[in-house]
């Protein structure tokens, strides 16, 4: 490609102009962008509600909120954070954004479809966080029955129609990948050459469409029992609380798979990068996805240990989740070997992944502990368990998340970010991370429950530790939207490959024409085809 | 503030120890794993480390040896862990024949305990050093869930049915009791103490305070006030199942199954009899969803109980 020296170069962010072109496009590009601008707005206003938790939490007697505001805070983050941040942030920015550039097509299969989600997040999310700020709701995200459908005094069915709405989101996205990953590979990208992260998100695609269903149909059941009073989850009407604990977990266990997986095909592709190494052990990579995703739905019942489920049922739920445990492992053993031998850089997105997969072994190593049934009884509904999934959630899929805007930033946006900010931020969120979430943990084991306003006083040192980390941790999250912003406009002009990394979306131009590609890419290699080239590369 | 610290609850019941046994198992096995894919990043991102923009190293693809090595290690592991939790868990789930039990009965926001002398406590439970106690729960409302960390015990207390759980207490003092199921508003301030005292210091306590009705006395006198004995009576009018002798046997029920009268099952018959209609009776007896309280069910089931002797004819011992 000739650099054109008179006129700048027609890409997919100038092509045209003006809030239309924005709101009507269907070009996979602009609607990620679409998506983080929403999911960023959404990020900051949940973890607003955990400053204001943190805070409380400071003293052991509850003198911040009321007892009622503090309930509805908790609901609001955790309602947030997973329905609308964590399921859709990785999948919807940089699924949407990479999926048809890393396998060398012009855009989603169903363009008008991919807008139509976003129209459907949108829709969904601003109508449950309108209710959820300006009425509230205290049932916790988890909705447990017949708390949610008779007692709680707060805007539960409003709350559900959001979610409902979001939920038709997640399943045409999913819908969307499927199909196109199966029918719009590039000539001779076969499927073994696929990158990793096409790999997770197919996975993740599954989990969505099978998934996501149920959880709408047990939210839906929760408000028609709620509005017209027919039994199925409140025993006063002859029905099943822990019918519900079921279909739910059904769902939001296979959830947290879809957080992780695509945050685990973000690493792949950046660990790969920044040591310049095929993965070790591509295809044990690829089916440990898959196998994760499948053994990820026969999980559930170990939310239910001590739920009046039967002891088989908690001993077979217990044994399942202990195997799942192992593809994870196997993820992170060979990520680990992919730096044998390297030539290992530090760049940003470098620092997230090796935060992402020190977090997410302390993450999964605990899960173990919550796999393991007499300790599960004593941890359940501790901060042991909060401690737990956060490292997932937050140090694994949120550390990978942003691990993976900065590695694409360059070509998502044509420039570079400052990388002494970057690094900086990277690691001021690691501290913080660790500050706030490990000493939860020990809170845990020591029996403190969550979702509690107030606490016994000999806990109040480990809370504040919690806390203190927790405004480090908020620091970190405000600097790069403070850089990242400034280098849209001021960053240095990245070039097609700053990292000089493989894969196709790399070798098209920053930032990409609307149809990503001058000409349909051909695909002679294997993906991550770093390593001396024997042949002069044939443009 | 940081003059206390803790780190490490309290161990102080039989089942704690063992608990914390299997944990030191796992934060051992944690530790080095952990451990081992720190030390390697490290290593490998020093030794690794690029020295020039243009190095290209020499590929590597993978090991199937490796591979199975780290699969298999962990799987031996993970399997440890699983039998372990399992054989404590199953332990859990299964109180001593001879415990004491006591019924519980969970509500916003607050805990009811009965003993079977009689006593009745809220959001205080007191009970004798190294004897195994039995708690069997229900809740009169949303799901709660009854929580003693010293113990490392924990179950929920459901609305429609009888949970129950057991310890051991091995040392005399105060203990912290928590709901630890989200239960609505006031869900921090559903707490309370186990007192563990020595035996001979409970049997005075239970001597203590105005005497009442034990669950059983009560029991009886329920039976014949709610109406009950007109049916279930030997000598009633009406025909119905005898309930003498029946508690913990198999009942034939009329659609061919067979069901342990169990706690559960009383509780049921009582509010929904139509649910279980016993082989060769008719459902004719009316519901009492709403007529009677958890704690007068618990009485109810108490008294059935003490029903010794052969049950008399009437088709309850035809299996």
């Amino acid at each position: 490609m000739n650099a054109t020296a008179t006129t700048p170069r027609v890409h997919y962010l100038n092509a045209n102009y003006g809030i239309a072109s924005w709101l009507l496009t269907t070009d996979h590009k602009r609607i990620a962008l679409l998506y983080l601008a929403t999911i960023t707005l959404l990020f900051f206003i949940g973890g607003a509600a955990a400053v204001l938790i943190r805070l409380e939490l400071i003293t052991p007697a509850g003198d911040l909120v009321h007892s009622e505001t503090y309930n509805r805070l908790f609901t609001l983050h955790g309602i947030i954070m997973i329905f609308f941040f964590l399921i859709p942030s990785i999948p919807t920015v940089l699924g949407n954004f990479l999926v048809p550039m890393m396998i060398g097509a012009r855009d989603l299969a169903f363009p008008r479809l991919n807008l139509a989600s976003w129209y459907l997040f949108t829709a969904g999310s601003v109508f449950a966080l309108v209710v959820m700020v300006a009425g509230g709701v205290d049932t916790g995200w988890t909705f447990y029955t017949p708390y949610s459908t008779h007692y709680s005094n707060s805007h539960v069915v409003l709350t559900i129609v959001g979610i409902f709405i979001n939920g038709f989101s997640s399943i045409l996205t999913g819908i969307n990948f499927i199909v196109t990953i199966h029918t719009m590979r590039a000539p001779g990208m076969t499927w073994f050459r696929l990158p990793l992260f096409i790999w997770a998100h197919y996975a993740t695609s599954v989990i969505f469409i099978l998934g996501t269903p149920v959880v709408a149909i047990a939210l839906s059941l929760v408000a028609i029992e709620r509005v017209f009073r027919v039994g199925i989850f409140d025993p006063a009407l002859g029905g099943d609380p822990v019918l519900f604990q079921h279909l739910f977990w059904f769902y939001s266990h296979p959830a947290v798979y879809i957080m992780i997986l695509p945050a685990m095909g973000v690493i792949s592709e950046v660990i790969t990068c920044f040591s310049r190494k095929r993965i070790f052990g591509y295809t044990a990579i690829a089916l440990a996805s898959i196998s994760i995703a499948v053994i990820g739905f026969f999980v559930w019942g170990h939310h239910m240990v001590v739920s009046s489920q039967s002891v088989y049922a908690s001993m077979v739920f217990s044994f399942m989740s202990m195997l799942v445990a192992i593809p994870s492992a196997v993820k992170v053993f060979n990520w680990t070997a992919t730096l044998y031998k390297g030539s290992v850089a530090y760049q940003a997105p470098m620092l997230y992944a090796f935060g992402f997969i020190g977090l997410f072994t302390i993450g999964g190593l605990t899960g173990l502990f919550l796999a393991s049934l007499a300790v599960d009884v004593h941890v359940h509904h501790t901060y042991f368990v909060i401690a737990h999934f956060h490292y997932i959630m937050v140090g694994g899929a949120v550390m990978a998340y942003l691990g993976g805007i900065h590695f694409w930033f360059p070509k998502i946006t044509g420039r570079l970010y400052p990388e002494g900010w970057a690094k900086f931020a990277a690691l001021v969120i690691f501290v913080g991370f660790n500050l706030t979430f490990f000493p939860q943990f020990l809170l845990g084991y020591l029996g403190m429950p969550r979702r509690y306003h107030f606490y016994p006083e000999e806990w109040q040192v480990l809370n504040v530790m919690s806390s203190a980390g927790a405004s480090i941790l908020g620091v970190g999250y405000v600097l790069p939207l403070i850089y990242l912003v400034w280098a849209m406009r001021y960053g240095a002009a990245a070039g097609p490959n700053p990292w000089r990394a493989a894969g196709l979306e790399w070798q098209t131009s920053s930032p990409p024409p609307t149809d990503n590609f001058e000409r349909t890419p051909v695909v002679p290699e294997e993906a991550y085809a770093y390593g001396p080239k024997e042949e002069a590369e044939v443009v | 503030m940081w003059s206390n610290l803790p780190l490490f609850p309290e161990q102080a019941s039989t089942h704690a120890a063992r608990v914390d046994e299997l944990y030191a198992f796992l934060v051992g096995v944690s530790v080095f794993f952990a451990s081992l894919i720190f030390l390697l990043l490290l290593y490998f991102a020093i030794k690794y480390r690029r020295r020039s923009e243009d190095e290209q190293p020499h590929p590597v693809y993978g090991s199937i040896p490796l591979e199975v090595t780290w699969m298999a290690i962990p799987f031996v592991l993970v399997m440890i862990m699983f039998l372990w939790g399992a054989s404590l868990y199953i332990a859990l789930a299964s109180p001593p024949a001879d415990a004491l039990e006591i019924h519980v009965v969970g509500k916003q926001w607050m805990w009811y305990f009965q003993h079977p002398e009689g006593q009745r406590e809220i959001n205080e439970l007191h009970v004798p050093v190294g004897r195994p106690v039995k708690l069997t729960m229900v809740s009169q409302d949303v799901i709660h869930d009854l929580y003693v960390p010293a113990f490392r015990i924990k179950m929920d207390v459901v609305p429609p049915k009888y949970t129950t759980t057991w310890f051991e207490a091995t040392k005399t003092g105060t203990f912290q009791l928590f709901c630890i199921e989200y239960c609505g508003v006031a869900h921090a301030g559903m707490v309370g103490r186990v007192v563990v005292m020595k035996p001979t210091e409970y049997e005075r306590w239970l001597q203590l305070g105005t005497p009442e009705e034990a669950p059983v006395v009560a029991g009886a006198r329920l039976f014949q006030s709610l109406g009950c004995s007109g049916c279930h009576a030997a000598n009633a009018a009406v025909r119905a199942p005898l309930l003498a002798g029946i508690y913990g046997k198999p009942v034939p029920l009329a659609t061919g199954q067979v069901i342990i009268a169990d706690d559960s099952y009383i509780r049921d018959s009582i509010l929904l009899p139509q649910r279980h209609i016993v082989a060769g009776y008719h459902p004719v007896m009316p519901p009492y969803q709403g007529r009677v309280s958890e704690e007068e069910i618990l009485q109810l089931i108490a008294y059935i109980k003490s029903l010794g002797g052969e049950p008399l004819g009437r088709g309850m011992t035809q299996r």
